[in-house]
């Protein structure tokens, strides 16, 4: 366990060989492809075992590593330490894992780019500001890794800066992301004059007799905390950075942005559950919101025809699982929703970006300008994609929920959790009902995406057709990794119900101890317990069965033919107008502001006018009336001499 | 000895100096009043010289060589001034002015 810091230690080292390479010769490929994959690879083994090591030793509290004393300011004692508990070794295996995965598959998905070492370098930075944000054993240690992961966002998602959307959607994300950390910072100001401390061991042992039950201040802390989730996880309100952050190369949505990155607001609420517990208006907060994107982001996700773009709004949606598990105080279903979420959904991105590839490669081959993530340009690709399809069909049951792959048990969890909530506050069966929809939704936009990409007949044009083809080994291996996680992740966390032991509950009890006590108890009977899952598995089978029945590929003409969408299809496919409506109320009346009062008014007008030439003027004025007083009459000199040293002694002699 | 009268010779002295600055124009008198001006404080110097030791004889040697000096190089601008203006008479003098 002692060697928990070469665990981020070893993907910076990665980013600065990368980087060197990248600035001094960026054609060496070879070179980066060990690094970029290698350091990952060495990180999960060093992850490995100290999980290992922490399984073997299972204490009840964390084991901290202090380094060095980082900001001493009068009271306030910040040590860069990492820590190593339950919670924080989920996350580093999965982010060094699954982290691996993209990055062997980047190798392929990325080999022709120009910019291959520079992509490379980003993606180890990326890989250590994570592991420092769920290693970190204090706010602000993690708030490090917080920003750093949002600045590698905005450099990946940016990573063709050549064009300006992609630009542009780099700086969205980034600014979103910045109205979560002002939440964050304010949280820990707030926790800071509450408990006089920032490391996570000394905030929760303090918080309980701190902070009453439901007071005002742990709501408020609360509150901030969850505002920075919401940037980070994109939830409403601040989503909308999340699907245009689909500009980015796959391999970055896959580990960026569904994977790992995204995934920390649901940490962070996990990491202070205790917080969140003694709050019950934010965990309702959290778990409504929650419910809330889930349901919303799935409408979204039923009219999209980019590709990345329906997986976008998928991972927004399943964040909102993730949120309903920790606000209902499932926090244990909530992480592991986050990790079978990780597993599939970094296999659909990765799946996808394996279908972009081909359809790039075949474009490229006839020199065709068409959109290579349009589903209306695919079709078919079965007979061509093969592993691709199988694989990402895998994962597809696995988000709709079809037991027994991964996600039907982390989503059981979550809704069976909400549903028993309900007993004692019915806000939760409302809640429950919307993941319940969002469900149907999700299981119908994914047999939309899967029957339009890979079934009926194909559509890219007959002269491309010829040069689809499957992608290297390089890329379906971690395609077939992620397969089988994605098919058999759910036995982490098997419920008793069917003969499993809720591995990761009790893996995590630890961590979320301090706060079992202080919910209601929510337990509902075997029975009912077997008709939600009852329920939840028709749920489903209707939104798949209900998209195969209804959507006709072979309907379908290329994007370049296709007619624009009407009525309410019209409203879903422009994402309900959100992206509009912001900039209506948000982003117009900024630049007005920017532009009439602070431009205009208070720069123009104020700072120039009155400060600089108002000055001026000032200085020019004092300076007439002085030369005025220069008559040149020795005369007039001499009274005024006379006058001021008669003054100067009257002064003196009194 | 006789300090009072001393100084009450020198202050009449400094007024009249000071009042001849203030009211005459011509150039040449308004610095023989500057002179005044100076040789009562010079007066005044050696009055209290008597009482308070030597220091102050001394002083009047400075004062004596400063206004010595100045008088050589006031009455050349004076002169100068004349050469150019053919007046010494300070209302025509006045292109210094702001």
């Amino acid at each position: 366990m002692q060697l928990v810091w070469l665990v981020p230690l070893l993907p910076l080292l990665g980013f600065v060989l990368n980087g060197t390479i990248a600035l001094t010769r960026p054609q060496a490929k070879t070179a980066v492809s060990l690094i970029g994959p290698g350091v990952l690879l060495a990180a999960f083994g060093v992850a490995l075992a100290v999980v290992k090591d922490l399984a073997a030793a299972h204490p009840g509290a964390p084991a901290v590593f202090t380094y060095w004393d980082w900001i001493p300011v009068g009271a306030l004692h910040i040590s860069a330490a990492l820590q190593v508990d339950p919670l924080s070794s989920v996350m580093i295996l999965i982010v060094t894992g699954v982290g691996s995965l993209i990055h062997i598959f980047s190798v392929g998905y990325m080999r022709s780019d120009e910019g291959y070492a520079r992509f490379f370098a980003y993606l180890n930075l990326f890989v250590f500001f994570m592991l420092v944000l769920v290693l970190g054993a204090s706010f602000p240690v993690m708030f490090v890794g917080w920003e750093g992961v949002g600045l590698c966002s905005y450099l990946l998602i940016g990573f063709w800066f050549d064009v300006t959307a992609n630009a542009d959607a780099g700086k969205k994300a980034f600014v979103m992301n910045r109205i979560g950390d002002f939440g964050f910072l304010a949280a820990m100001f707030l926790i800071f004059q509450a408990t006089g401390s920032l490391d996570f061991t000394s905030v929760f042992s303090a918080a309980p007799s701190t902070f009453a039950p439901g007071s005002g201040t742990v709501t408020a802390i609360t509150l901030f905390l969850f505002l920075g989730c919401a940037g980070k996880s994109a939830q409403i309100p601040l989503y909308t950075w999340l699907p245009d952050a689909m500009a980015g190369p796959t391999p970055v949505s896959a580990l960026i942005h569904a994977a790992t990155m995204v995934t920390a607001g649901v940490y962070l609420v996990a990491r202070a559950n205790l917080l969140f517990a003694l709050a019950p208006v934010s965990s309702a907060v959290v778990a409504g919101v929650g419910a809330l994107t889930a349901l919303f982001a799935a409408t979204i996700a039923l009219k999209q025809w980019d590709i990345k773009k329906v997986l976008a709004y998928s991972t927004v949606s399943q964040l909102g699982y993730m949120f309903v598990g920790v606000g209902t105080g499932a926090y244990a279903a909530g992480v592991f929703h986050l990790a079978t979420h990780a597993f599939f959904k970094a296999l659909l991105f990765l799946g996808s970006g394996s279908v972009i590839h081909a359809m790039h490669a075949a474009y490229h081959h006839t020199h065709a300008h068409d959109d290579a993530q349009d589903m209306r340009n695919m079709g078919g690709l079965r007979k061509y994609l093969p592993w691709t399809w199988a694989l990402m069909w895998i994962a597809t049951l696995a988000i709709s929920g079809i037991p027994p792959f991964a996600g039907f048990f982390s989503k059981d969890e979550i809704l069976g959790a909400a549903f028993a909530r309900g007993a004692t506050q019915p806000i939760w069966y409302v809640f429950w009902a919307f993941g319940l929809i969002a469900a149907v939704l999700t299981a119908f936009y994914m047999t939309r995406m899967m029957l339009y990409t890979f079934h009926g007949p194909n559509r890219t044009g007959d002269k491309e057709r010829e040069h689809l083809h499957e992608a290297p080994w390089v890329m379906t291996g971690p395609l077939v990794v992620l397969g089988i996680l994605s098919l058999a992740g759910g036995a982490l966390n098997l419920p008793a119900l069917v003969g499993g032991n809720s591995w990761l509950e009790h893996w995590l009890s630890p961590v979320t101890a301090g706060s079992a006590s202080l919910l209601p108890a929510a337990e509902v009977s075997q029975s009912t317990e077997w008709t939600l899952i009852a329920v939840a598995v028709a749920i489903a089978l209707i939104g798949i069965i209900g998209a195969i029945q209804l959507l006709k590929p072979a309907a379908l003409v290329p994007a370049r033919q296709a007619p624009a969408e009407q009525g309410f299809g019209k409203v879903l496919a422009n994402k309900w107008y959100v992206d509009e409506l912001y900039d209506a109320v948000v982003v117009k009346p900024l630049g007005w502001l920017s532009r009439v009062v602070l431009w205009r008014g208070v720069d123009q007008g104020v700072i120039d006018g009155a400060g600089v030439n108002g000055s001026a003027a000032v200085s020019r004025a004092l300076g007439w009336v002085g030369s005025k007083l220069q008559t040149g009459e020795v005369g007039f000199y001499v009274v005024l001499f006379v006058v001021g040293v008669a003054l100067v002694l009257r002064a003196a002699i009194r | 000895m006789l300090l009072g009268p001393s100084l009450a010779v020198a202050a009449v002295l400094f007024v009249i100096g000071v009042l001849g600055v203030l009211i005459r124009r011509n150039a040449i008198i308004i610095f023989m009043c500057v002179e005044l001006m100076l040789n009562a404080v010079n007066l005044t110097f050696i009055a209290f010289a008597q009482s308070l030791g030597v220091g102050g004889q001394i002083f009047v040697f400075f004062v004596m060589a400063v206004a010595a000096a100045e008088a050589a190089v006031g009455l050349a601008i004076v002169l100068a001034i004349y050469r150019h203006k053919e007046t010494v008479d300070l209302r025509n003098i006045n292109i210094l002015k702001g």
